[in-house]
């Protein structure tokens, strides 16, 4: 290729190593003019969207402030977090009971987790909402019983399934399929040696489990389960659909009251991005807490 | 004659249609080391995870200290105990593997406390004086607050004997010690190991470290092909050996 010919000698003459020159030896890193051009573009595209929200009225920064404190918001704001806490709980209790049952040697066991599993982890969370909260139809009655024996418990589910019972469950149990499978990688990476070396000292399974396996199987559970939790404080909005005044649904009572859908809408984005970036910086203290001395 | 620590009868066990472990014979009396040589392959290790249980075996019998380890004999037949009465045998037996599985996620100190306290329910400040005691003997009194990470392989290798050690058992297994290890820290675990045997402890010792056989072993047994080929005093087998297999793998090593 003639290019090649005549860039070969080009190039030479600026790597030549010129002792009589000052700059003797110099090394000339590469230069990325297009960066700078790309940065300037962002700069200039970020700056615009900056100005113009804050100069647009329709923002309404002034109502934002008026919401952002209000006692309402607060209280939705507060059933958002328990929502999140409850919810993450129920995951995290059953999808271990499901990671575990996973990986038994009982064929029967892990096959019934791996339905669970799927069943879950297929239908949209928003879909087992409401599909939770229209329980009632499906079974007008709930009943505990001793088979062939005496009622325990018997009860209208309408009056079981409230909007916080079915939120939980339909986000819980979602959850708990998701978890499972984070925790059963967390104890397949465990090597087994860990195991026969805790067997070998006789311990009993149940303290290998909790004393060897899972602090080990922590390190690798972490930091997906931080963003299972974040992704959690963002999945609670759905329950507003079945009329669970958590942040947004009491955002969006307000506001059908008042009109104001847009600053309303704001002073609920503002509260997950508080929470969210609270979060972040907790599970950053977590992975360090179990991340392995060396 | 004394019960034998270790008695072997008829040992057999199959992985798959395979057959690793062909009516294995062995007696190792308390306070004697045994050394095991043999090629890969050869069940060596099987037969050693055996001995406590870590490994299930399809047919025979094998008794520790004169109990039947990991079954019940019921009308003849052998059945699996649950895994906590198996649990229970195995305090007595401790046992180091080729790639030390310390606990990762604790101190060398810690590793060593953690089985007397939970298993033992031994007092913390008691467990912690022992494993001190421990260190010192295997020669890393200054190694308790390290984490394995930090370790060389023939420090992890001797705190892995120190945790071993820590439930004061009867008999220790030894599943290739030095295999794992860079050539110069070799001889850091077998002074431990000679100590040890020195003290009356029993030993059965997977090794390919003939010179340690030769110096330590009270008997060797050479096994091939699931089958104990050969067995006597080391310095028999290994100077003057009977059988063909045994030359023939002799003169491969050596």
């Amino acid at each position: 290729m003639p290019s090649n010919d005549s860039a070969l000698p080009d190039r030479r003459r600026t790597t030549e190593l010129t002792p009589e020159a000052g700059e003797a030896g110099r090394v000339v890193p590469l230069r990325h003019p297009w960066t700078w051009v790309a940065s300037v573009f962002a700069l200039v595209v970020a700056g615009a969207v900056l100005y113009s929200v804050s100069t647009n009225s329709a923002f309404e920064w002034p109502v934002v402030a008026q919401y952002m404190f209000d006692g309402q918001i607060l209280l939705g704001l507060a059933r958002t977090l328990e929502l999140t806490v409850a919810a993450m709980a129920i995951g995290l209790l059953l999808g271990t009971v499901l990671a575990v049952m996973r990986l038994s040697r009982n064929r029967l066991l892990s096959t019934l987790s791996w339905l669970y599993i799927w069943f879950f982890r297929s239908v949209p969370v928003l879909v087992q909402l409401i599909f939770w909260y229209n329980f009632g139809a499906l079974y007008p009655h709930i009943v505990l019983r001793v088979p062939f024996g005496p009622e325990l418990y018997s009860a209208s589910t309408n009056a079981v399934i409230t909007p916080l019972t079915a939120a939980l469950a339909g986000l819980g149990l979602a959850q708990a399929a998701y978890t499972a499978e984070v925790v059963r990688a967390g104890i397949v990476s465990v090597p087994p040696g860990q195991t026969r070396a805790a067997k070998a000292l006789g311990m009993r399974p149940g303290t290998i489990f909790f004393r060897v396996v899972f602090p080990q199987a922590m390190r690798v559970i972490i930091p997906p389960v931080g963003n299972e939790v974040i992704s959690m404080v963002k999945n609670t909005s759905l329950v507003s659909i079945i009329a669970m005044a958590e942040l947004l649904y009491t955002a969006q009572l307000i506001y059908a009251r008042t009109y104001q859908t847009i600053p309303l809408l704001i002073v609920a984005s503002l509260w997950y991005l508080v929470v969210v970036s609270i979060l972040s910086v907790g599970q950053q203290f977590l992975e360090h807490h179990y991340r392995h001395r060396t | 004659m004394n019960e034998p620590m270790v008695r072997i009868r008829g040992l057999s066990k199959h992985f798959g249609g395979r057959e690793v472990l062909c009516g294995i014979d062995l007696d190792v009396p308390a306070g004697s080391v045994m050394c095991i040589i043999g090629p890969s392959g050869s069940g060596k290790s099987t037969l050693l995870s055996c001995i406590n249980h870590l490994e299930p075996f399809d047919g025979g019998r094998l008794w520790v200290g004169g109990r039947l380890v990991g079954y019940r004999e019921h009308n003849g037949r052998l059945h699996e105990l649950p895994e906590r009465d198996i649990a229970r045998m195995r305090q007595n037996i401790g046992m180091v593997f080729q790639q030390f599985n310390l606990f990762p996620h604790m101190t060398a100190l810690q590793n060593i406390i953690e089985a007397p306290i939970r298993v033992k329910r031994m007092r913390a400040d008691q467990a912690k004086q022992r494993a001190m005691a421990l260190l010192d003997q295997v020669g890393l009194s200054q190694k308790q607050a390290s984490y394995p990470a930090q370790l060389s392989g023939g420090e992890q290798q001797r705190v892995a004997i120190a945790r071993a050690l820590a439930m004061e058992p009867q008999l220790m297994l030894f599943d290739e010690p030095t295999s794992a290890l860079d050539p110069e820290l070799v001889g850091d675990v077998l002074a431990v190991m000679k100590d040890l045997a020195k003290s009356g402890m029993t030993m059965v010792v997977v090794t390919h470290e003939l010179a340690f056989a030769r110096e330590v072993g009270d008997e060797l047994a050479f096994m091939d092909a699931g089958k104990v080929v050969e067995r006597g005093s080391p310095r028999d087998v290994l100077s003057a050996p009977r059988e063909q297999r045994t030359k023939d793998f002799l003169a491969r090593v050596l």
